[in-house]
């Protein structure tokens, strides 16, 4: 049965058109994958249904009646939730206070009734599988729980429509299991999820009926069972891609990067190391794979490498045969150290500059000899990286801020490459990227390390690491585990010595 | 597509729109306008009234200078006023009581200046002190300083001889060259010096490397940091330069009125922050430039000219200015 029903649904943000006339259903019980690429009007679409978005033509029906949202609290009212990281809850106070915010228990005229909301927070939060100390701030708890609390905020609300945009990019495996162990729930609760997702495996493993977006048209709603894979992917790039993964083409050479006892201050305090005694070699050519939970170390490891965290870091490091001493992020840049992060918009692009000042960004010294920038070397330099790096952009003038997700993290892997470095350390490089350009990305690491750079790899999918993985290493609880060669990496292996449940060895 | 020449005209007037600096011209013209409807008997016609506008919107300009390339950092800065004072009387005391000559007295200003802008970008870049509570311990510090040297007094020409009675001494000719005009009386010297301080700070900010690094950090400081950008050093630069710019404005200011008023330039920084802001840059950081700051110092300018040939009183002047601060901000959002 639907409860939710959009017809001729129309939206454009300046000049084009972003959704041409989509029509749509949710039914009740069922959890509903929206997929497409980047810019295909995924977000766009249920920004319109949970009332963030107006829209500029096209109807809306609930329980076969016409709506209208005025805003997301207006469509949560009526039982439309919008699953977000962060983005409604308030860090600062604690989680019972979170889930009631706005919808508070009030006893006639007395205020607020903690102690009855911390009853029912209690309760709702059983219903997920969670037990947590409700007096908390929610700070205090990590980013899958909080995405946990808001869904027990939607069922305040009564939510019958959950919506959730790409609710794993943040979380690990283990967490991400857990999510889906409530999505499952919730739809055996007769509720409707809306879940928006580049992970094909994520897809398959939660999806009832799958509607395909590409250039804001829907290409049809299908069911999960009757869409092979294969097929999914071509209806949303709308030609075959071939092979997902390149072979590797490489042949690891001579060792480029020695990393021996290497130790990572924990961030908060130096009594604690987040990462301990990690030793390893990195060759020419070579894709080294990180593998492990959320706090094993592999960021940390990156940014100690990287000089992000300053001198504190112990052990010795070898950089092409010298002596490499981890200090500031500028000379490690200078000796040929790159460092993608995992979260582009917190600390790799600056979203308000244009599309070549962020590609200049980590090379600006090259760009302006004497301090005085030379605007055309800059420009010509970005023109070239959009043509490599296929990004679609209206010119290298434009905000990077206003680029879709895979096309931003093109724009700080050309920075990157623009300081031409050795040894790339890329943590989730197709994080929140869709399947057109993660392709394209993975065949540029294998174009770098066929030309001698060396890379290290962290990428909590388990596909990636392993097709673009020379070797492996486990890491778990700030240490270097266990490592595989290619031929030993099998998906069952990995993860077991990820759990640190596996034998070693 | 469907309607090419209406469409495509259409939303090139809307681009146009998107962009700061075309908005922020949008506001000046309309300023400007009323200036003509509001004539004040052709008073507003005449080259003298736009003279005297300029030469008295020249040090609020100037401190806007430094305060745009601070908010550019995504910062503020409360002190500017203070420090003008601080300033104007230290220059005062230099060249008009201890005979000081400008060669000596003024790079003794600008260091001064310059200086105090250093200690607040410290503690901002090494402490993490925000910038608000940084520059606002700046305020009262610079304010005290001001009123210390100076003994509260303000300090003029007049010399106090040891049997108590005053000596008038001439006012160096510095102090005349300072505050007169220049082409035919067509336009003040101390208009050109905040033309000088637009065209120096625009270069950099537009140019130069550590502009650019002005910029990164003010848009995103994780990313900046993590791309080499010396942070610490890049609000050194900001606040640093916001300082030396106060006392470019505090000798002018100290020109003008032939003293150095220990009280002097009390509730500029709110004017210079009205200035950048009507200018359209934004406070959050990482955006704006020079050009918008120039617009928005004439803006104020005329708005306040033209409210005082008509002859306003202060207090409907006081007010208006108020609803037309939040007008140009709300003109600034429209379908952005």
């Amino acid at each position: 049965m639907e409860i939710l029903q959009m017809t001729g649904i129309e939206k454009s943000f300046g000049a084009g058109p972003v959704l041409e006339k989509v029509d749509w259903d949710v039914r009740a019980g069922e959890v509903h994958v929206l997929a497409g690429e980047n810019g295909a009007g995924k977000t766009t679409l249920v920004k319109i249904l949970a009332g963030a978005h107006a829209r500029d033509a096209g109807e809306i029906f609930l329980d076969g009646r016409r709506v209208s949202f005025r805003s997301p609290s207006d469509a949560a009212r009526r039982g439309i939730s919008a699953i977000h990281q962060d983005t409604s809850l308030v860090l600062s106070m604690t989680v019972a206070d979170n889930i009631f915010l706005g919808r508070e228990i009030v006893r006639r005229g007395l205020g607020v009734d903690f102690r009855a909301q911390k009853r029912k927070a209690r309760q709702l939060l059983g219903q997920l599988g969670l037990d947590l100390d409700l007096s908390l701030p929610l700070g205090d708890f990590p980013v899958s729980v909080r995405q946990m609390v808001e869904i027990a905020k939607a069922l305040v609300h009564e939510a019958r429509v959950i919506i959730m945009d790409e609710p794993t990019s943040s979380l690990n495996e283990t967490e991400a299991a857990r999510l889906f162990e409530i999505i499952r729930r919730l739809r055996d609760g007769r509720r409707a999820v809306v879940f928006i997702s580049h992970r094909l495996e994520e897809i398959y493993r939660l999806a009832d009926r799958i509607t395909v977006l590409r250039d804001g048209r829907r290409v049809g709603t299908f069911a999960a069972a009757a869409l092979p894979p294969d097929r999914l992917v071509a209806a949303m790039v709308g030609r075959e891609l071939g092979r997902q993964f390149p072979a590797r083409r490489a042949v690891p050479g001579r060792p480029v990067l020695r990393v021996r006892n290497f130790s990572v201050p924990d961030a908060a305090g130096r009594k604690a190391w987040s990462v301990e005694e990690a030793s390893f070699d990195l060759h020419e050519g070579e894709i080294l794979g990180f593998v492990g939970l959320q706090g094993s170390g592999k960021s940390e490891l990156f940014h100690g490498l990287f000089g992000a965290l300053g001198e504190n870091v112990r052990g010795r490091v070898e950089l092409e045969g010298e002596a490499f001493r981890p200090r500031c992020p500028a000379a490690s840049i200078r000796r040929g150290l790159a460092l993608l992060t995992n979260d582009r918009k917190r600390s790799g692009l600056v979203a308000g500059l244009s599309v070549a000042r962020n590609m200049s960004l980590a090379s600006l010294p090259a760009f302006s000899p004497g301090g005085w920038i030379r605007e055309s070397r800059e420009a010509i330099a970005a023109a070239q990286n959009v043509r490599a790096f296929d990004i679609r952009a209206r010119s290298v003038g434009q905000e990077v801020g206003t680029l879709s997700g895979g096309n931003q993290q093109k724009v700080v892997l050309a920075k990157w490459l623009e300081t031409r470095p050795k040894v790339l350390l890329l943590d989730e490089p197709t994080v929140g990227v869709d399947v057109g350009a993660k392709h394209e990305i993975y065949r540029m690491m294998d174009g770098w390390t066929a030309e001698g750079k060396a890379i290290l790899l962290i990428t909590s999918e388990l596909a990636e690491l392993l097709a673009m993985s020379d070797r492996i290493l486990v890491m778990h609880r700030g240490r270097v585990q266990t490592s595989f060669d290619r031929a030993q990496a099998t998906p069952e292996r990995v993860v077991r010595a990820a759990l640190g449940t596996g034998a070693v060895g | 597509m469907k309607a090419p020449s209406s469409g495509a005209s259409q939303g090139g007037v809307r681009r146009a729109l998107q962009s700061s600096a075309v908005r922020a011209l949008a506001a000046l013209a309309f300023v400007f306008l009323l200036g003509l409807v509001f004539n004040a008997d052709g008073s507003f016609l005449r080259w003298s009234t736009h003279r005297d506008m300029l030469r008295h919107i020249s040090v609020f300009g100037i401190l806007a200078c430094g305060m745009t390339v601070v908010i550019i950092t995504a910062g503020i800065d409360l002190s500017v006023g203070s420090l003008l004072g601080f300033t104007a009387v230290f220059f005062s005391l230099l060249s008009l009581q201890w005979g000081w000559p400008p060669g000596l007295a003024v790079p003794a200003a600008l260091l001064a200046g310059a200086a105090c802008g250093l200690a607040s970008g410290g503690l901002i870049a090494r402490f993490r002190i925000q910038p608000f509570i940084a520059t606002l311990a700046m305020m009262v510090f610079a304010r005290g300083m001001a009123k210390w040297i100076s003994g509260g007094r303000k300090i003029s020409t007049a010399v106090q001889l040891p049997d108590g009675s005053f000596q008038y001494k001439g006012v160096p000719g510095f102090f005349q060259s300072l505050n007169s005009k220049l082409l035919g009386e067509n336009i003040a010297v101390v208009t050109l010096i905040f033309l000088a301080c637009v065209v120096l700070t625009g270069v950099l900010l537009a140019k130069l490397r550590p502009g650019r690094h002005l910029y990164a950090v003010g848009g995103n400081e994780e990313a900046a940091r993590l791309s080499g950008v010396p942070v610490g050093r890049t609000k050194l630069l900001a606040y640093g330069l916001s300082g030396f710019l106060c006392a470019v404005a505090g000798i002018c200011q100290a020109a003008q009125e032939q003293q150095g008023d220990p009280v002097a330039g009390s509730t500029y920084e709110l004017t210079a922050i009205a200035i950048v802001v009507i200018g359209g840059t934004n406070l959050m950081g990482g955006k704006g430039g020079i050009g918008l700051t120039l617009i928005g110092a004439m803006t104020i300018g005329y708005l306040e000219k033209i409210l005082s040939i008509n002859a306003v009183g202060e207090a409907p002047r006081l007010m208006l200015t108020g609803l037309i601060i939040v007008g140009a901000v709300l003109f600034q959002r429209v379908r952005k």
